[in-house]
């Protein structure tokens, strides 16, 4: 809602400034979004009248005329088409200063005198299109300065209005609220009744009287279509946003503002037979005035006549049947429309008018009369016209019933922890129009019966009222509590890893966190495969953020080579987040980490030679992770048959016999279709049960010596390391209390087809020293068994 | 025989210049070993007369009293001096950097979100999550939006196929506590919302952190002091805070919080907005079956890059997205 700060003060006795007002407004919930000044600032323009005007003798397009500003009149060479013998027009004299810092100095053009110059709207500022001279009303008064003239000293403010408050989408209601906020006078301009000098009416039937309860007519006949449109009202308009177009379209633009009900004008001799008031049929059209064509059904709710729809109701009128500059007769509408039902339509045919912004938010259901005297009185006497008696059609069950609302002082206080007594809520309700009985009671009993006025259909329950005294009240003013009391006990469950512990584990091993969208573009998801069905969005934003991401991978490899691109040798990223998929058209949302890494496995550095990362330095990272965990469910690793990576190296990760995640090297078809740089390490993970934990328990610790033994070990090559340790943990029984592989040979020395491997036992009992009997005898246990069930043996 | 005097002259002074510990060495065996001349001296008084004997041995054996911890300051002279030539050659350049991985950082909206988090939790707010794609019940139904309000139309939502929505806010997660349990409630929840909006100032994803509580003794004050306690422990000094009305169809009274922030670059500190709340509309306790008449509730919502940016003076909501290095590098 964009407004003149003028106008509005001819509504409400306020005395506050532009910059006050608008500060009290935003304090009291009507967000000022812009204050603009009317004009811009200029100096020395004056109103002039052109007494003589003759072509200039050494230019074509050129004329020379005599411009009177209340003296004698002055010399003035001007190009503008308009220009002519009794024209007023702003004449910026010399020493004036025109928007943007022209001075205006005597000159001479084509050799001739110029003391001055007539004005355009365009050069004063007001209209960025307007060509030839601002054309001034013959009443204008000759030297009045056009600021004064014009009322330019004035402000626009643009209000950011919530979706609530459609009352203060005009003059007056935004004129009631503001003598309640700044405690100023209301003093709405009198709108008296137009008589009716003509017989004519229209005939108006409602078939939806749901949709629309009340429809006022008035056919007003002989206008004059020679008129031109008040420049008062054009700037004021414009001040407030609005074009000016044609007188008839003007003045109900004007009551649009001034009162928010908004009108419609159709030329009464292009209606046939009578207005009916129904629900589209489907497959009726309609050509808008926007000169578009829409198709329309049975939820929209037409204006039509014999000849079928005329006008969109509460949107848009037709173009056959609108106002033109032929038009003699018209036929005013000022109707209340349900606003569910005006509600989505205008959106529905890409529409967005005043008219709908308004009816969609409800408009006075009792100011349609007023608006259509209202309109009358301006038509006739700026187009003059004979009026006929205003008609009335209206279904008094449908209109929207109005009941008191009650207030208990006790809840309001409640809720704001405020002390407000019975004397300040009852001024206030008074100031915003609220009508009420006082209490009888004076203490925290009181209980008010309110009635809203009928602007303010927002009001409608016991809370509602509540805000509207703190509104007024000043939620400023009302008190603040700083927290205190009883804290309540906090929860804090163990058996959990916290989500930021595993992303601080992350950024100690070098990860950067990263936060991408989570839509991605189908092509992305190539050569992922899915769990269940990727999640599409009916109305994605665009082609490449169209599905929910089934896998955090593909922005992690977005992100990996955009900074590739910004030489970054190496990277390590990470993010955590939730995958969709749809499984059985039921999304299901998952927690998950993922990881990706190119480069060194250590920053480069002087102290450690540099050495590609690779898998067994992501097995790590994860390793460290699973770290957090402590004991609790088992974790084993199994060869993955993943398509998108290194079949050799890659691996499943096993929580309790559970898949919970990939890792191992990025094949390099995906790697080639990403454009990566460098082999890519990967690694993603469901969360869940990564921080699903056990509590710590403590066992018997034992106080004898450890003793350890090592073995140097040749096992078929093919024998995984994992059946080794099971081997060994079986066959060594309670004693080993730990076991390390500290040595992994497969070179030339080594027997072909085995490889060597060096691993510590470590032995502990908990009741006494181990005796070198029953360590040899463990040991040689654990030896036959490796010898028996994977064909290893004790290297010579 | 020399006498003990001289020979304790001699062996001091020798003791003296002895240039390492070998030398050192050999000089004890020179005067106190089996056959030193100390020894000898003490083997000679048995030839003695009695008389003299006491008082000689006593002489003799101060003598090698002297000498010997004469050899014994002389030893840790002579080790302390090796000690400190051992450690002096072994002096390293301490201003070469340490051997080690790199750490990174968490994403400043992690960073900030943790931080909220934090705060909250010392004034007894839990953290609550739920899913990211809501229905339209969650979302706004039970939020009490009516199907086609206005409201609406202020969330540009993503839909799915089936009706399904990405959700606009967090808070349908008020929702989903208080159907799950009765009062006291005293909630924030953080996570992705979305809305169907880019531009400048807007990304189609972003973070929100919604509180809600809801007790039988809660006022709108203490929505104000709760707020005004936040924004002064995040950002770390007394700010300035007011309130405006406004409106969200699950509030009522309705507010959005203001805070008068300097810019820093000398121009008049101006309002603005960082978040907004309400006292919890009673049409949404209702639906979730919680006596609106027994219990009222407070809600609010902020934008965690909202909070991000005027912390850490981000300027381009935008750069959150784009995972640069060069910009999350700064976060450390």
């Amino acid at each position: 809602m964009r407004f003149s700060v003028n106008w509005l003060k001819q509504w409400v006795a306020t005395e506050a400034t532009p910059e006050e007002l608008g500060e009290r407004l935003t304090n009291a919930g009507l967000e000022m979004d812009e204050l603009a000044l009317a004009a811009p600032a200029f100096t020395g323009v004056v109103v002039a009248e052109i007494t003589a005007c003759e072509a200039h003798p050494d230019a074509d397009k050129l004329k020379l005329c005599q411009v009177s500003a209340g003296d004698d009149p002055v010399q003035i060479v001007c190009g503008a088409p308009n220009a002519r013998v009794g024209l007023k027009a702003p004449l910026a004299q010399v020493g004036a200063e025109l928007p943007g810092g022209f001075g205006i100095k005597k000159a001479k053009l084509r050799g001739v005198d110029s003391l001055g110059m007539l004005c355009s709207a365009k050069e004063l500022g007001l209209n960025e299109d307007a060509d030839g001279l601002l054309e001034l009303p013959d009443d204008a008064p000759v030297g009045q300065d056009i600021r004064d003239y014009l009322d330019l000293d004035d402000h626009s403010i643009e209000l950011d209005l919530t979706p609530n408050r459609a009352d203060c989408l005009s003059i007056r209601g935004l004129a009631r609220d503001v003598s309640a906020i700044c405690d100023a006078g209301y003093r709405p301009p009198t709108i008296d009744k137009v008589a009716a000098d003509s017989d004519s009416t229209f005939p108006v039937s409602i078939a939806d009287t749901a949709g629309c309860p009340r429809y006022v007519g008035r056919v007003i006949e002989e206008i004059d279509p020679a008129a031109k449109t008040p420049l008062w009202m054009v700037e004021a308009l414009r001040r407030s946003g609005i074009r000016a177009i044609s007188p008839v379209v003007d003045v109900t633009n004007y009551v649009l503002l001034e009162l928010g009900q908004p009108l419609h004008a159709f030329d009464r001799d292009r209606l046939e037979g009578e207005i009916v008031v129904r629900r589209a049929a489907a497959g009726e059209t309609l050509v808008l005035l926007d000169e578009r064509e829409v198709e329309l059904s049975d939820r929209f709710l037409a204006i039509t006549d014999r000849s079928g729809v005329v006008a969109l109701a509460g949107v848009m009128g037709g173009l056959n049947t609108g106002v033109t500059e032929e038009t003699r007769n018209i036929f005013l509408e000022s109707a209340y429309f349900d606003p569910a039902t005006i509600i989505g339509k205008a959106r529905d045919i890409g529409l967005h008018t005043d008219a709908s912004h308004r009816f969609e938010r409800g408009v006075d259901p009792e100011g349609q009369v007023m608006a259509i005297e209202r309109a009358t009185q301006l038509l006739t006497a700026i187009v003059g016209g004979r009026p006929g008696p205003v008609t009335e059609t209206v279904s008094a069950d449908t209109l929207p019933q109005r009941s008191p609302v009650s207030l208990r002082l006790a809840r309001l206080n409640r809720m704001l922890g405020s002390d407000l007594t019975v004397d300040d809520v009852s001024k206030i309700l008074e100031s915003l129009n609220m009508r009420f009985e006082r209490p009888g009671s004076q203490d925290s009993n009181a209980v008010w019966s309110v009635l809203p006025p009928s602007q303010r259909f927002d009001i409608a329950i016991e809370e509602d009222l509540i805000e509207e005294v703190a509104r007024i009240y000043g939620y400023n003013r009302l008190p603040l509590r700083t927290p205190e009391g009883e804290i309540p006990t906090p929860v804090l469950p163990e058996r959990q890893v916290p989500l930021r512990q595993i992303q601080q584990a992350m950024c100690a091993a070098g990860y950067q966190e990263v936060v991408n969208y989570s839509f991605i573009d189908q092509p992305d998801l190539a050569g992922f495969e899915a769990e269940g069905e990727p999640y599409a969005l009916a109305n994605p934003l665009s082609g490449d953020m169209a599905i929910m991401r089934t896998t955090l991978l593909p922005g992690l490899l977005k992100s990996l080579s955009y900074n590739q691109r910004r030489q970054h040798a190496r990277i390590r990223l990470f993010e955590t987040g939730v995958v969709f998929s749809a499984t059985d058209g039921a999304p299901a949302e998952t927690l998950r980490l993922a990881a990706v890494a190119v480069g060194d496995a250590l920053p480069e550095q002087w102290g450690q030679a540099g050495r590609p990362m690779d898998f067994y330095d992501l097995k790590g990272d994860l390793e460290a992770l699973l770290d957090l965990r402590g004991g609790g469910q088992q974790v084993s690793f199994a060869r993955s048959d993943c398509n998108w990576l290194h079949p050799g190296q890659s691996a499943e990760l096993r929580i309790d016999g559970h898949k919970a995640g990939l890792l191992g090297l990025l094949h390099p078809r995906i790697q080639k279709t990403w454009g990566i740089r460098g082999e890519a390490l990967v690694l993603e993970l469901d969360l869940p049960p990564l921080m699903d934990r056990g509590l710590p328990k403590a066992g018997p610790v034992s106080r004898f010596p450890a003793i350890r033994r090592d073995l140097s070990l040749l096992v078929p090559e093919n024998v995984p390391y994992s059946e080794i340790e099971q081997v060994i943990s079986i066959s060594s029984g309670d004693l080993l209390s730990n076991l390390v592989i500290f040595d992994v040979y497969s070179g030339q020395i080594v027997e072909k087809g085995y490889k060597n491997l060096s691993i510590g036992l470590i032995l502990q009992d908990v009741s006494s020293t181990l005796k070198d009997e029953t360590v040899d005898s463990v040991v040689d246990r654990v030896i036959a068994a490796l010898r028996g069930q994977l064909n290893a043996k004790l290297r010579g | 025989m020399q006498s003990i005097d001289a020979i304790k002259e001699q062996a001091l002074s020798a003791v003296a210049d002895a240039a390492d510990l070998r030398q050192l060495d050999d000089l004890r065996v020179q005067y106190l070993g089996k056959k030193g001349e100390v020894t000898a001296l003490l083997k000679s008084l048995g030839g003695m007369d009695p008389g003299e004997r006491k008082s000689a041995g006593q002489e003799i054996n101060r003598g090698k009293q002297a000498i010997q911890q004469a050899i014994a300051d002389r030893k840790q002279a002579l080790e302390s001096a090796e000690l400190e030539r051992k450690l002096a050659a072994e002096s390293v350049d301490i201003s070469l950097p340490g051997r080690r991985q790199r750490r990174a950082a968490v994403h400043p909206i992690t960073r900030t979100m943790q931080r909220m988090i934090d705060i909250f939790g010392h004034l007894g707010f839990s953290v609550a999550d739920g899913p990211e794609v809501e229905d339209d019940y969650f979302n706004f139904e039970a939020l009490n939006f009516p199907p086609h309000h206005p409201a609406r139309a202020m969330h540009d939502t993503f839909y799915f196929p089936d009706g399904r929505l990405l959700r606009t806010h967090t808070s349908p997660v008020q929702i989903r506590v208080m159907q799950s349990q009765q009062p006291p409630i005293r909630i924030i929840a953080p996570g992705k919302v979305y809305r169907s909006d880019s531009d400048q100032t807007h990304t189609p994803m972003f973070h929100q952190v919604e509180g809600l509580l809801v007790a039988e003794h809660v006022t709108f004050a203490d929505l104000k002091g709760v707020l005004q306690e936040f924004v002064n422990a995040f950002f770390e000094r007394e700010l300035e805070i007011r309130l405006r009305p406004s409106y969200f169809p699950f509030t009522e009274p309705s507010a959005e919080l203001d805070v008068r922030w300097d810019k820093g670059d000398g121009s008049d500190p101006g309002w603005l907005e960082v978040l907004g709340c309400g006292m919890v509309h009673p049409n949404v306790l209702n639906a979730c079956r919680i006596d609106s008449e027994k219990y009222i509730g407070y809600a609010f919502g902020m934008g965690i890059e909202r909070f991000a940016m005027l912390r850490y003076g981000v300027n381009d909501l935008r750069q959150f997205f784009e995972n640069d290095l060069n910009f999350l590098g700064q976060f450390q």
